[in-house]
């Protein structure tokens, strides 16, 4: 099993809406990567850990995502699932080089 | 004009002056000095402060502007150090040097802090200004244990306000159990309960005997050997009426500020009231005859002859309030005694605890636990001294045969009885209050009246008053209702600024309304952008970040993260081509289930997100709206042409509604059906609009329902032709569409507003009906069909469909 960290590119940052989630899969691994603003970047998995909603497709306000499915609120930049419900999803470095969003997986 | 002078700047002196000026308003000018740097606040709220959400200025009584109103001279942050009784002259800590004709004090409590060792270091507090409430939010940031001194009301709401700063916190009692002075023992159990489900840890009979820690605490001793550790200490274990500035000056003090019937003390032109004063003996420490004693000097120093006015003669003790969001009432002797009987109501279920204690056929004490909605009638009782042997048990407890009916207790009160404990306001007061100032909501009956405006726990009363006096006008949704919590406006008011100051971005809408919550939350953004898209149809640039996925990308999402796809068959007419292509497009895709929708069509279930453009465009059907906020099928019968008891063409009536309206935006999903005869083939008295055919006439019914609450629809009209309906639905629809809350289906609005207003506007009142209608057909004109748009646009595509798959 492959344990060693790499940076994957998911391609130019035009590619990304800002304050639209994208989907990345890196081989079975489904990202969401959320773009808050020109250059802000931030990578979590796309599973809500309430019922495996899909976080790309909720609403973004601020640094927090709704999920789509029952609208648990969680935070983009740590993961982390707001009160009253809990848990946190998984978060990935991501960098911008050369114009090139990279995400560490 | 005669000089005035107030020292305190709190609830007891402040409300003193609203009496004085509410009398005479230019008699005096006033000044006053306040030692805490804000204005007059409700001390009794403080806990909310603690909440987080709320800030200083939401339990602030009277601003800043209010004393600025009344040519008020303000002094806050500075102290009154000297009074000299001889030249009437006052000084205080920044030097300033006030004459007086009369003075008042009003400088309340100090909190009582339990001598023992270890009590001055850094970490213990008392709970009585907003600056202890600051050192515990700053404490509970970077600390978590706390421990509350003291089991009586003002130790449990500390408590609850550290619970509330998530703290771990400790409540020590000395007794063996709670609020020994306001509740007896099983109250005080139930009491105790409910708060250890709330996280409250209680240690009983201790007493403290030291406070250890280096500079800061760190450990709690008591007497019994036994210790815990603290990094907050918070005393709460009474007060002690803060009179020594009185004393210097020589008034006569006891264990507080001496005074008599008109609040006069033993120097002339000298006058205090609140807790810091003594009358007949006693000390009061909460707000009702506080207030009471405000009201009789502000008669008395405005009279033209004092010494007619009605003097302060005490006030029966009694306490309501609220203990972390639990009801509790006590007032008299509530301990039973060798020569007392009790009436008790425990209800375990329900944790509603009653006892009224009766000596000589009189009641003359009461403890309610749970549902205090009694006590102004045992309050009554007490004070009037009557006789109950008479009386059953439930005219005595009138809540207990009401929790049966649901009628509410201020139904059979007296007109003299006191709804609010705080500010003795009576029923009679409200109820003509709201007649003659035609009153409608709470908070304007706590403007007019004061009820309510200090513990806030007789709110529940005030609101089932008032909408017991307005009858038929009364609407709970009609209390201002922020729109979430983001912001403290109303749907309404959201509107009317968007139309006002012709707003049409999302953005600018919560910048302009200054939105707590900058960026808004999944409630708001969704209503504001429907709001824009409403009121500004032509200019209005829709926000797909502020939309749900399945508006943003034209499909229903599904508990596995896959979408279902419902082409839009109009009247729920198909033909042998589009069923083979939904055929075939559906084994291309691999679509899990084809599924007959309630609304007449096909519903593809299970498709991935990015096969969505691909199969709309190979479907070649239009999109059927059945995931928006907006108008989705309309469902038909057969009719005239196959039925044998049609009387009209339904299914083309359908077909011209559906063309007509199809995917114009709502507040809620609008469902349609037009069923040619009585027999409601097509469900039309569940939809929202449900049209139904007679012989030459066509019946409109509105507000039905077949969802979570079930509703028939009413009639609206009756009309004859076909064009007709076409116009009646348009002028309907656009008035839901305008005065509809966002998310109100058509059946909760049609309630809130009642059948005949909505009649009135959009049938009778011909040039409204015509305006509507004017307004639908613009919005009409921006329709574009979402799929063959996003089929043609591959920015949309990309942006909103396409997966990024790397390796
Ligand atoms: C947490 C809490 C909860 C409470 N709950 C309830 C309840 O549910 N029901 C109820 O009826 N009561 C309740 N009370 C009690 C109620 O708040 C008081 O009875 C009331 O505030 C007393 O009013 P007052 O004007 O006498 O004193 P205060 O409101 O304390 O006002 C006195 C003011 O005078 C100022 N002052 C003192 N000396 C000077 C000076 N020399 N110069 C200038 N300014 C001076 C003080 O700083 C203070 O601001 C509660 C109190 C607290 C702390
Ligand atoms: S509603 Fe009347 S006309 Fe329509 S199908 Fe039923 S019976 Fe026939
Ligand atoms: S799956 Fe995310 S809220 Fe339920």
């Amino acid at each position: 099993m492959e344990k060693t960290a790499r940076k994957v590119d998911a391609g130019p940052v035009e590619d990304f809406t800002v304050k639209i989630g994208k989907e990345v899969l890196i081989g079975d691994l489904k990202l969401a990567v959320f773009r808050l603003a020109e250059d802000e970047f931030h990578t979590i998995k796309n599973e809500c850990p309430h019922k495996k909603g899909p976080l790309t497709e909720g609403m973004i306000s601020g640094e927090h995502v709704f999920c789509p499915l029952h609208n648990w609120k969680i935070d983009i930049t740590d993961g982390q699932v707001e009160e009253p419900d809990e848990g946190c999803v998984q978060t990935f470095k991501t960098e911008i080089i050369d114009n090139n969003v990279y995400i560490t997986v | 004009m005669k000089k005035l002078v107030l020292i305190g700047n709190g609830m007891a002196g402040i409300r003193t002056i609203e009496e004085i000026i509410k009398r005479e308003p230019e008699q005096y000018e006033i000044t006053i000095f306040g030692s805490e740097p804000y204005p007059n606040y409700n001390r009794i709220l403080l806990s909310l402060v603690l909440q987080g959400d709320s800030k200083v200025d939401d339990i602030v009584l009277n601003d800043y502007d209010w004393y600025k109103n009344y040519g008020i001279v303000l002094h806050s942050g500075d102290e009154v150090t000297k009074v000299d009784t001889e030249n009437q002259l006052v000084y205080s800590s920044e030097g300033k040097e006030v004459p007086y004709d009369k003075l008042i004090f009003a400088t309340g409590s100090n909190p009582f802090m339990l001598p023992i060792d270890g009590a001055d270091k850094e970490g213990v507090i008392a709970f009585r200004d907003i600056k202890d409430c600051e050192t515990m939010i700053s404490t509970s940031k970077s600390y978590k244990k706390a421990a509350v001194i003291g089991g009586g009301l003002l130790g449990l709401e500390a408590a609850r306000g550290l619970l509330n700063l998530d703290m771990e916190v400790d409540v020590i009692h000395i007794q063996d159990y709670l609020m020994e002075r306001q509740l007896d023992e099983p109250a005080a159990d139930m009491l105790k309960k409910e708060l250890e489900d709330q996280g409250m840890n209680f240690l009983m009979g201790k007493e403290t005997v030291k406070i250890r820690g280096k500079n800061r605490v760190s450990s709690l001793l008591f007497k019994d050997g036994s210790s815990i550790k603290a990094d907050l200490i918070v005393m709460a274990i009474g007060i002690k009426p803060n009179i020594a500035l009185a004393k210097e000056a020589g008034l006569e003090v006891e264990r507080a500020i001496v005074v008599d019937d008109y609040m006069q003390t033993s120097a002339p032109n000298v006058y205090a009231v609140g807790e810091c004063v003594q009358h007949r003996g006693m000390v009061y420490g909460l707000v009702a005859p506080l207030y009471e004693q405000g009201k009789v000097l502000a008669e008395h120093i405005t009279s033209q002859t004092p010494e007619q006015t009605a003097g302060y003669e005490g006030t029966l003790l009694y306490t309501q309030l609220k203990v972390s969001g639990v009801d509790v009432f006590s007032a008299g002797e509530f301990v039973d005694k060798e020569d007392t009987k009790a009436i008790r109501v425990h209800d375990e279920f329900e944790g509603i605890y009653k006892k009224v204690v009766v000596r000589d056929n009189k009641v003359i004490g009461s403890v309610l636990f749970g549902d205090t909605s009694d006590s102004p009638r045992l309050l009554d009782m007490m004070k009037s001294e009557q006789d109950i042997s008479e009386m059953n048990k439930v005219s005595i407890l009138p809540s207990e045969q009401e929790r049966g009916t649901g009628e509410s207790p201020v139904v059979a009160m007296a007109e003299s009885e006191t709804i609010c404990g705080c500010n003795g306001v009576c029923k009679g007061d409200i109820t003509d209050a709201v007649k003659t100032k035609e009153l409608s909501s709470v908070q304007e009956v706590t403007q007019v009246t004061n009820a309510g405006r200090s513990c806030g726990g007789c709110k529940p009363l005030v609101s089932d008053l008032l909408e017991h006096t307005l009858g038929e006008e009364f609407n709970k949704a009609d209390q201002k209702q922020p729109m979430c919590g983001c912001t403290d406006h109303t749907h309404e008011e959201v509107q009317a600024e968007i139309k006002e100051k012709h707003l049409t971005l999302v953005r600018e809408v919560m910048n302009v309304l200054e939105w707590e919550n900058k960026e808004g939350c999944s409630s708001c953004r969704p209503a504001i952008n429907y709001y824009i898209n409403m009121v500004h149809p032509l200019e209005a640039e829709d926000d797909a970040n502020s939309r749900f996925i399945n508006e943003r990308v034209h499909a229903n999402i599904q508990n596995d993260g896959t979408f279902s796809v419902v082409p839009r068959m109009y009247g729920g007419v198909t033909n042998p081509d589009e069923l083979r292509k939904i055929a075939n497009v559906a084994d291309k895709y691999n679509v899990k289930m084809v599924k007959v929708t309630g609304g007449q069509r096909l519903d593809l279930l299970g498709v991935n997100k990015e096969d969505l453009p691909g199969m709309w465009e190979e479907l070649g059907m239009p999109s059927g709206h059945a995931y928006g906020k907006a108008v989705r099928t309309v469902k038909t019968c057969v009719g005239q042409d196959f039925c044998r008891f049609g009387t009209q063409d339904s299914i083309q009536m359908g077909i011209d509604i559906e063309k007509k309206f199809q995917g114009v935006q709502t507040p809620h999903k609008v469902k349609m059906g037009v069923s040619a005869c009585p027999r409601n083939c097509a469900e039309s008295m569940i939809k929202d609009i449900g049209i139904v055919g007679l012989q030459g006439a066509w019946e409109m019914y509105v507000g039905g329902n077949g969802g979570i609450d079930l509703r028939q629809g009413e009639l609206l009209c009756t009309v004859e032709t076909d064009q007709e309906v076409l116009d009646m639905i348009s002028a309907y629809m656009q008035y839901y569409r305008e005065s509809a809350r966002y998310l109100e289906r058509t059946s909760h609005w049609i309630e809130r507003l009642g059948l005949e207003h909505v009649k009135a506007v959009v049938v009778d009142d011909k040039k409204r009906q015509a305006e509507l209608i004017e307004r639908m057909e613009t919005t009409l004109s921006t329709f574009n069909e979402p799929w063959e748009q996003i089929i043609q646009d591959g920015k949309i595509k990309q942006d909103y469909y396409e997966v990024k798959v790397t390796s």
